[in-house]
């Protein structure tokens, strides 16, 4: 005979349950649920005409990182796969660094304004936040192709003859991502920094610091889970970023995310898409846990 | 008596790492038409014996019953037991009319039924005036009252108050608990008061249960309370009290015969089996200053404090205790004594309980 | 010689940095909308004020296709994203801790971990099979998929304002005799409906702005505004895509700062 305490224990599981089921049944079918017919095609021969034959192949799996010379037939790593999941690498390190370079003292800046217009400036960093993607990358790209914005006046001024080639290279896609991330790195931090009691610092001065060692020694010790949570914010979107190298890099400077879509449009190996895509989730993985690590570590309180 | 509430081995643990033991294993049982306290510091288990019985906690094993039927399995919307919240929790979005009328919606009642016992309650509480008023625009004292009348509308079986005064200041705290008194009186309801003010408790209850560490140490009448309480504990939450250790000569009958740290006997009430070392429990106001060598426990007079309506008398005795004693004042009165002149405490033996250890 | 006051929390250079981030950040914006004016054809040579362009882009059949395919997902994606995530936010705000807590939070916040091409990728192959299967090529993959990653968008704000409202409050309803659905018909939701609407607005949105899940997803001739927007950057560009920009921005804004007013209220 169960006991009344077990029987309310039971009933309560079973009616939060109950009203997990359609968000948990909508999730499942539509966001986790194909992750994993995601990781049975990685296994299968491409078709065709896309698709994929049902066949049993690591095909796949073997031509993410290596390709088979096809002269003679000689095994080696896949100079062009690799050569992207480094622009990759690179390009998200280099926006999260430049993120981080503006993000950090713009949520100085509002943290230390007074707590009325806290709210306000917040709010302009929030709205660009909202704004469509594909939008924010336009805009960019109206400033710097060919005949934008940029170009127009200097050539105007007089200052160039030709236009300066600054779209479709990888810079122009490093340029992309931080106007499009910057957002998310300084929410984050500016949600530490309000935490933030400002009377350590005068502490600090008070102990005769500098300007620049209280800001090492004081702040940053103390803001730093704002600083690692906004840095894992902008790199793990901006590996997986589609949109923006598309847009600024053309077709030329491709990221993974431009090389996954291509298995699917072109290359017509949906197999290898599919490893890819796995691939990139497997690495935005194994960042996360670190982010989690490193956050939980930081959770303990400094003596 | 009838026993509006039963628990017998009632426990309440609380998971986690180490799991908490709010409640171990209670025995009570309180009577219909009772005001009824259950009195402690924060953190032995009165609340919880509250929302046990409220409904919103499941107890961890014992039972639970009302007026003869379990409460274990009903949920808090089937017990005819309503709560005075500590926060009062009434409803932000609701008038004051609305809220007190709630219940009775909630019971289906037709709308005239409402109308008419929400206007009766709202007499009782004397808030009438204020019936379209948003709650959060009256003053602290009138939400405790709409809380009040809230709960007591739908004519509940048993009233559960959990520190219902505590917020309110010292004036407006006295006059609720005539109050409350004189409202339990009126409708019978049982009423089970929780609170941590131990006077707050002496002034309203009928019984009273006082409580440490999730367990009860004694119920019992204010008076039975006061003047015989049973441990140390009891003896020292209520009222001012001093403790003295005495040895236990020989025991005859209903009375034991006692050795006092000075040497001195007295002969006190039998509370317990045993002999050996014991601790005696004096209150202030029954002991007497006298000369050095009439007394029972002979020691300084270290201090006089003059309080108004009485004195303090500070004694620091010769075996080291130190006694407090209280007088009352009177206009013939003279302060016979001086400060560090050599006294002696004295006390019928009467007065003297002897506590359990 | 005015005395310049010490002030403890000035740092070198940090406000003329953040000054120029926000300057940046408002900058191409801001040409952007003017030069949706531009009675030209360039997007870059200013040749004199003109609506133009809006009248152009409202005229063009494709956008106004492709603009009411958007808000008919995103009124659906909302809609069901936001009952569901209210019922998943009662389940899991203010209770201990309980079994399988850790996979639902993932689970419910997995559109915001896994990047979007994974995602969208995965839904295309799943979607294929089942077009393949069925036939069907409507609409409804594209609202499954956009409710789908609405919900932790929706979830968050609710269960927000669900952690900051008084537990005693629904004690003292069920003390009142109110069965648990009246208890939340008649204390929960009068106070959690700004969380509601809040959530709904922020997954309305974010269903509106979607492109790389809805590009993959969506079969042939199926476009949204943000796709067709994307297919018309290969061609020439003109202002129109200025002018569409602008009012995809000028609705953005608007939600922005409702959204943030419905997060002030405090009953």
């Amino acid at each position: 005979m169960e006991s009344i305490p077990d029987t309310i224990a039971r009933r309560t599981a079973r009616n939060r349950w109950l009203l997990l089921i359609p968000a948990l049944a909508i999730l499942l079918f539509a966001a986790s649920g194909p992750l994993l017919i995601t990781l049975v095609y990685s296994v299968l021969t491409p078709g065709d005409y896309g698709g994929v034959e049902w066949q049993f192949s690591l095909d796949a799996w073997f031509n993410v990182f290596m390709q088979r010379d096809i002269f003679d037939d000689t095994l080696g790593w896949s100079d062009a796969h690799l050569s992207i999941f480094w622009r990759s690498v690179k390009l998200s390190a280099l926006t999260t660094l430049a993120c981080l370079a503006f993000g950090f003292p713009t949520a100085y800046f509002i943290a230390t304004r007074p707590k009325k217009q806290r709210d306000l400036w917040m709010l302009l960093i929030i709205i660009p936040f909202w704004t469509n993607l594909l939008i924010r990358t336009f805009a960019i790209l109206e400033l710097i192709r060919n005949e934008g914005t940029v170009n127009t006046v200097l050539i105007a001024l007089g200052l160039i003859d030709e236009p300066i080639q600054m779209l479709f290279t990888e810079f122009s896609i490093l340029l992309g991502m931080v106007y499009v991330y910057l957002p998310l790195m300084v929410l984050p931090i500016y949600a530490s920094m309000e935490r933030f009691d400002f009377r350590l610092v005068e502490a600090g001065y008070d102990l005769y610091a500098t300007r620049f060692r209280v800001l090492r020694k004081v702040i940053l010790p103390l803001v730093k889970p704002g600083v690692i949570a906004g840095s894992i914010l902008v790199f793990v979107p901006s590996l997986g970023a589609y949109v923006t190298p598309r847009v600024m890099g053309g077709g030329n400077q491709l990221m993974i995310g431009n090389l996954i879509e291509l298995q699917f449009g072109q290359g017509r190996n949906w197999p290898l898409g599919a490893a890819l895509s796995i691939t990139l989730l497997a690495i935005v993985m194994v960042a996360l846990l670190a982010y989690v690590r490193v956050a939980g570590n930081e959770e303990t309180p400094h003596g | 008596m009838t026993k509006a509430i039963s628990a017998r081995a009632l426990r309440k643990v609380y998971p986690g790492t180490p799991p908490v033991e709010a409640l171990g294993g209670v025995d009570i049982d309180i009577a219909d038409n009772e005001f009824f306290t259950l009195l402690g510091p924060s953190g032995c288990g009165k609340t919880t014996i509250l929302r046990l019985i409220a409904g919103f906690e499941h107890p961890t094993s014992g039972s639970l019953d009302m007026f003869g039927q379990s409460l274990l399995d009903l949920p808090p919307y089937k017990r005819q037991i309503n709560t005075v919240f500590q926060s009062y929790a009434l409803f932000p979005h609701m008038s004051v009319a609305e809220n007190i009328g709630f219940g009775l919606e909630m019971l289906g009642k037709p709308k005239s039924e409402i109308k008419s016992t929400v206007a009766e309650m709202m007499d009782l509480v004397q808030m009438s005036h204020l019936a379209d008023r948003q709650t959060s625009q009256i003053s602290g004292g009138q939400q405790q009252r709409v809380a009040l009348a809230r709960a007591l509308a739908p004519k509940p079986r048993v009233l559960l108050l959990d520190e219902p005064l505590s917020a309110l200041d010292f004036k407006l705290r006295k006059n609720m608990q005539l109050e409350l008194k004189r409202l339990q009186t009126e409708t019978g309801i049982t009423f089970i008061f929780v609170t941590h003010d131990q006077e707050e408790a002496l002034t309203m209850s009928d019984r009273i249960a006082v409580m440490s560490d999730g367990a009860i140490r004694q119920i019992g009448s204010p008076r039975d309370i006061y003047d015989h309480p049973a441990d140390r504990f009891v003896a020292d939450f209520i009222g001012d009290t001093n403790f003295l250790p005495a040895d236990v000569i020989a025991t005859e009958g209903e009375r034991v015969s006692l050795r006092l740290g000075s040497g001195k006997t007295i002969t006190a009430p039998a509370r317990h089996a045993g002999g050996g070392r014991v601790t005696l429990a004096v209150r202030p106001e029954h002991a007497r200053l006298e000369a050095e060598d009439s007394g029972l426990l002979p020691g300084v007079l270290s201090d006089a404090v003059y309080f108004g309506t009485d004195t303090h008398f500070h004694i620091a005795l010769d075996d080291g205790t130190a006694f407090v004693l209280r007088q009352q004042n009177s206009p013939d009165t003279e302060t016979r004594f001086a400060k560090g002149e050599r006294v002696s405490v004295s006390f019928p033996g009467e007065v003297a309980q002897v506590l359990r250890d | 010689m005015a005395e310049r006051v010490f002030d403890i929390r000035r740092q070198t250079g940090f406000t003329t940095i953040a000054i120029a981030c926000f300057a940046m950040l408002y900058m191409p914006i801001i040409l952007l909308v003017i030069y949706s004016f531009n009675a030209g054809t360039s997007i870059a040579i200013w040749e004199g004020a003109s609506w133009r362009w809006y009248v152009s882009a409202w005229n063009n059949e494709q956008v106004q296709e492709a603009t009411l395919r958007s808000l008919i997902i995103a009124v659906w994606a909302s809609g069901i994203s936001t009952t569901v995530a209210v019922l998943a936010a009662l389940a899991t705000t203010r209770t201990r801790r309980f079994r399988g807590q850790t996979a639902v939070f993932a689970l419910i916040n997995q559109p915001l971990m896994v990047p979007e091409i994974v995602t969208a990728v995965a839904l295309l192959i799943f979607f294929a099979m089942i077009k393949v299967a069925t036939g069907y090529t409507g609409l409804a993959y594209l609202i499954i998929a956009h409710s789908a990653f609405c919900i932790p968008f929706a979830y968050l704000p609710i269960r927000a304002r669900l952690q900051g409202m008084d537990l005693s409050l629904e004690q003292a309803a069920a003390d009142l005799y109110a069965t648990p659905f009246q208890v939340f018909r008649r204390v929960t939701l009068p106070q959690l409906w700004p969380g509601i609407l809040a959530g709904a607005m922020l997954a309305f949105v974010i269903s509106l702005d979607d492109v790389v899940i809805t590009e993959f997803v969506k079969s042939a001739g199926q476009d949204t505004l943000p796709t067709y927007m994307l297919g018309q950057l290969r061609r020439v560009v003109t202002p129109e895509i200025n002018a569409i920009s602008t009012v995809l921005l000028s609705i953005s804004v608007t939600m922005v700062i409702a959204f943030t007013l419905l997060s002030k209220i405090r009953k």
